[in-house]
Order: C-alpha cells, then sequence, then structure tokens
C-alpha cells in the first residue's frame, strides 16, 4: 500500500515542538517523584531507581524496535485488506531508526518524543508495583511495553493505523483521535499497572484476615505534590507537541492546548478537594494528588479540540473519578495501587478517550466520532489488557516478578539496593506488616 | 506443576474465560466495523462488544479476589 503522506512543519512548528519535547522529561520526573512518595520509606530509593531504570530500559528498547513496529505516518507499514479497505496493523521500519533522518523531519521529531512517551507509559506500572517489584523483573515487563504492547497501539493511533483510518475507511468521524496520548500512554500504560497489580497481588499486611484494607500510607506527600508540579509541566510540553505532530495543530493553537491542560488538571484537583473533604472532614493530599495526575491524562485526548469550558468539566470528572476509584479498587476489588496507576491513568485516560467522543466539534464530518473512541477503548480493554497481563504473566513464569517475604518485610532498598534511602531516620512502617 | 494442572486449580479457568470473554468482546466490536453500515444496529452491535468486554473484564476481576498478600515471591 502507498503510505499516506507525512504532515510538512514549518521552520516555527519544528522550533516549538522541540521546545514542548524538551519539557516533557519532567512530566517523567514528575510521575517518578510521585511514585516515590506514596511508596514506603523503605522503598523510596528502589522506586526512584526502578524509574530511572524503567526510563532507560525504555528508551533502549523503543530504538532497537519499537519504533519499527510503531513508524509515523507517511513511512512504511503493513497492511491487509478487508472489504476493499486498507487495515495498517504494523509499521514495517527497519530497527535502529536507521529508516530514519534525524534532521527534524516531522518523523524524527515524532520517533523523539515517542523515546520518551514510553518511558513515561512504562513509569506508570511502577507506582502500582510499588513496595514489592523486583528492580530486574520490573526492567523486563518494561521492555515487554517498550518493545512491543506500547509501539502496536501507537501505530494504530498516531502511525497512520487502523483506529485512525476509522474516519476514512468506515465514515467514523475524523477516526480515533487523541493529541497527547490519553489512551496509548496512559491508558496503555494504567491496563499494565492493573496487569501487575493483579499479578503481583496485595502487599503483606495490606489485607487483614477479615479481608478489609490496612491503611498504608505514602512516606511523603511533599515528594508526591512536587511531583505534581513537575508533571503539569511535562504534560504542557506532551500535549502542545503531540497537538502538533499527531493532529496537525497550527501553532497558534498551543495557546489553547496549555490553557485546556491547566484547567482540566486544576478543575480536577479541586474537585478531589471537595470529595475528599466531604467524605473524610479534611482534604486527602494523595488523593488530591491523584486528582490533578488524573485530569492531566484525562487532558491528552481533547487538549488541542476542546473549548476550555470543556476542558474544565474533563477535569471534574476526572478529579470526582480518581477519588472514587481509587476506593473502589482497594475496598471493592481488593486491587492493592500504593500509587492510584490505575484510577488515575486507565481510568482518567479512558474518560479523556470518551469525552473527546462526547464533547468535541469539528468542521465537516463529525457523525461517529464517539463510536470512533468507543472502538478505541475497545481495543485497550479487549486487546490490550490481555496482551499486557499474557506477557507479563508469562515473564512472572521464567522470572518470578514479586520480593521475597524477607524482601518485602526488610524494605527494597535494604534487600535489593543494600542501603536504605534515609538511613539516619527511624521510621515506623513495620507497624503496618503483619509478622 | 504442569500447565494443564495449572489451568485446572487455583480459580485459572474463571481468569481464562474472563480474557477469552475480553478478546470475544473485542472481536464482535471489529466485525461489526468491518462488517454493518452506518445504522444505528452498528452502535447497538458496537456497544454489545463492550459489553462482553465488561462481562470478561469481571470474571478477570473476581478471579483475583481472593488476596495473595502472605504468598511467597
Amino acid at each position: 500500500m502507498t503510505p499516506l503522506p507525512a504532515p510538512v512543519l514549518s521552520q516555527i512548528a519544528v522550533a516549538l515542538c522541540i521546545l514542548f519535547i524538551l519539557l516533557v522529561p519532567l512530566a517523567a520526573a514528575g510521575l517518578a517523584l510521585i511514585n516515590a512518595g506514596l511508596g514506603r520509606a523503605h522503598s523510596a530509593a528502589h522506586s526512584m531507581l526502578a524509574s530511572l531504570s524503567v526510563i532507560a530500559v525504555a528508551a533502549t528498547v523503543y530504538f532497537v524496535c519499537g519504533f519499527s513496529w510503531q513508524g509515523f505516518i507517511g513511512q512504511p507499514a503493513h497492511v491487509f485488506t478487508v472489504g476493499g479497505r486498507a487495515w495498517s496493523w504494523i509499521a514495517a521500519e527497519p530497527p535502529f531508526f536507521r529508516g530514519l533522518r534525524l534532521d527534524g523531519s516531522t518523523a524524527s521529531l515524532a520517533a523523539w518524543l515517542q523515546m520518551l512517551s514510553v518511558g513515561l507509559a512504562a513509569l506508570i506500572p511502577l507506582g502500582a508495583g510499588a513496595d514489592r517489584w523486583r528492580l530486574g523483573a520490573s526492567c523486563a515487563s518494561t521492555a515487554l511495553l517498550a518493545g512491543w504492547t506500547y509501539p502496536l497501539f501507537a501505530h494504530w493511533v498516531w502511525g497512520g493505523g487502523w483506529l485512525a483510518q476509522l474516519g476514512v475507511n468506515y465514515g467514523l468521524g475524523r477516526g480515533f483521535v487523541d493529541a497527547g496520548g490519553s489512551s496509548s500512554i496512559q491508558v496503555v500504560g494504567g491496563l499494565t499497572a492493573l496487569a501487575m497489580a493483579w499479578i503481583l497481588g496485595p502487599r503483606r499486611g495490606k489485607y487483614g484476615s477479615n479481608g478489609l484494607p490496612n491503611a498504608i500510607p505514602g512516606h511523603s506527600a511533599v515528594l508526591v505534590l512536587a511531583g505534581c508540579m513537575l508533571a503539569w509541566l511535562g504534560w504542557l510540553g506532551l500535549n502542545s507537541a503531540g497537538a502538533i505532530l499527531f493532529t496537525g495543530a497550527e501553532t497558534g493553537r498551543v495557546v489553547l492546548v496549555a490553557v485546556n491542560t491547566t484547567l482540566s488538571a486544576a478543575s480536577a484537583a479541586l474537585a478531589g478537594t471537595v470529595v475528599t473533604s466531604m467524605r473524610f472532614g479534611k482534604p486527602d493530599a494523595s488523593l488530591i494528588a491523584n486528582g490533578w495526575t488524573g485530569g492531566l491524562a484525562a487532558s491528552s485526548a481533547g487538549c488541542a479540540v476542546l473549548d476550555p469550558a470543556e476542558a474544565v468539566i474533563v477535569g471534574m470528572v476526572a478529579g470526582g473519578l480518581t477519588a472514587w476509584a481509587a476506593d473502589w479498587l482497594e475496598f471493592g476489588l481488593k486491587v492493592d495501587d500504593p500509587g492510584g496507576a490505575i484510577s488515575v491513568h486507565a481510568l482518567g485516560g479512558i474518560w479523556g478517550v470518551l469525552a473527546l467522543g462526547v464533547l468535541a466539534q469539528f468542521s465537516g464530518q463529525t457523525s461517529g466520532q464517539f463510536l470512533a473512541q468507543l472502538v478505541g477503548v475497545a481495543t485497550l480493554i479487549g486487546f490490550v489488557l490481555p496482551l499486557t497481563y499474557g506477557l507479563n504473566l508469562l515473564l512472572n513464569r521464567f522470572y518470578p516478578q514479586r520480593v521475597s517475604v524477607d524482601g518485602e518485610r526488610q524494605g527494597m532498598d535494604l534487600h535489593e539496593l543494600g542501603a536504605d534511602a534515609y538511613p539516619e531516620f527511624v521510621s515506623h512502617s513495620e507497624e503496618f506488616i503483619q509478622r | 506443576m504442569s500447565w494443564v494442572t495449572l489451568a485446572m486449580s487455583e480459580g485459572y479457568s474463571m481468569k481464562l474465560a474472563g480474557f477469552l470473554l475480553l478478546l470475544a468482546g473485542w472481536g464482535i466490536v471489529l466485525s461489526t466495523i468491518m462488517l454493518i453500515a452506518p445504522t444505528p444496529a452498528r452502535t447497538g452491535f458496537v456497544l454489545a462488544g463492550i459489553a462482553v468486554e465488561a462481562l470478561g473484564l469481571i470474571l478477570v476481576a473476581r478471579s483475583h479476589l481472593e488476596p495473595k498478600g502472605e504468598r511467597q515471591g
């Protein structure tokens, strides 16, 4: 099949894209701090090292083979035809970026952004596996995510794949639209987090013999809230660069993207404040932080096409949803997710994708947009979740991912790294662990 | 423990059924998009596929309800 034409960017758009992509590592730094702060003090250094390690593994594996599966619009891809309509299912790029000229071309900017985004997606499961996921196993799991799961879905959305072509092929609006990665980054990472929480099981002492959860509070609200602020800056870059590269937004539209991103996060944090104040009598820092991040995750899909008032609605629902879902997962489904990765990234991202279908006003053909978004969500739940669960379950058979009982009692820092993050502090974490 | 023994124990059959339902629901959605013209029926079939996925998700979630916090790594 003849590849679709690649979008051509003006010089100012290229310069802006480079600037925005340079901001994206701040989102990774923010998520790493959030994950570390919501875990135990005895696992803080391990959490930060795991974050750095999975970013390193993700970038390397994506360079080796990830981009060759993902590709970009205008690059070669494997296509099969059904009823006369082309289904592009995987890219056909050579490995090691050999098909790319790293010269500021649109494809090279997309590859650079994706190399950072895949690290962001790989950080998300670390939040769910905190305090019990071995360092080597988290790196191996990241290799599967960055080498196969992420590139495959990202090709379907951003590489000219079949989801992006639903509009052209089947009259579903503009096809599946996601400017900043609510689906391909947040939901893929969030569903992998769910798979890992299921495979690893809850932390020791999380659930008592009566089946009720015990509170194991995060060790540093300061780290968590500082992480939220860094994540905000990173998301501004992520959404702006994504809007230009993947939806062809004009450079002036970046103002709308930045306003929408900020409003969505702000309204989500406010909604989280109201919900937790009503529920507990006081605002809860960790749930408000989850609301903020959930607002950011939900903002990405429609940041370039929604009005600011609609972004506020997206954020408010995301903030309420994450606060409610965190309790539902912990009490109802007995899923131990210390970092709130599933409620924030999986549910927040799914809401962002669906909200675009409900709220966005496109010029021209718009009917069927919600259905296109719905097909994307069905693909995430019906295909990506079984895929990522199956791959990690298989990995777990050959390379057990959960730390030993002694290691968990001792703390991940001492057990895997040989030294605590805060050696001079007396900590009381043992009171949460059943002997 | 062999794969067959494993599949028959520890609630793996419920998990397996759940994941098969997830894939089946996705299959219904894809088939609908490919085969049915843009009518309200198409939306209905897509929603039916998502309902099958929801059933699968419920089964998978139920198969993981038993706390595993005390197990060895």
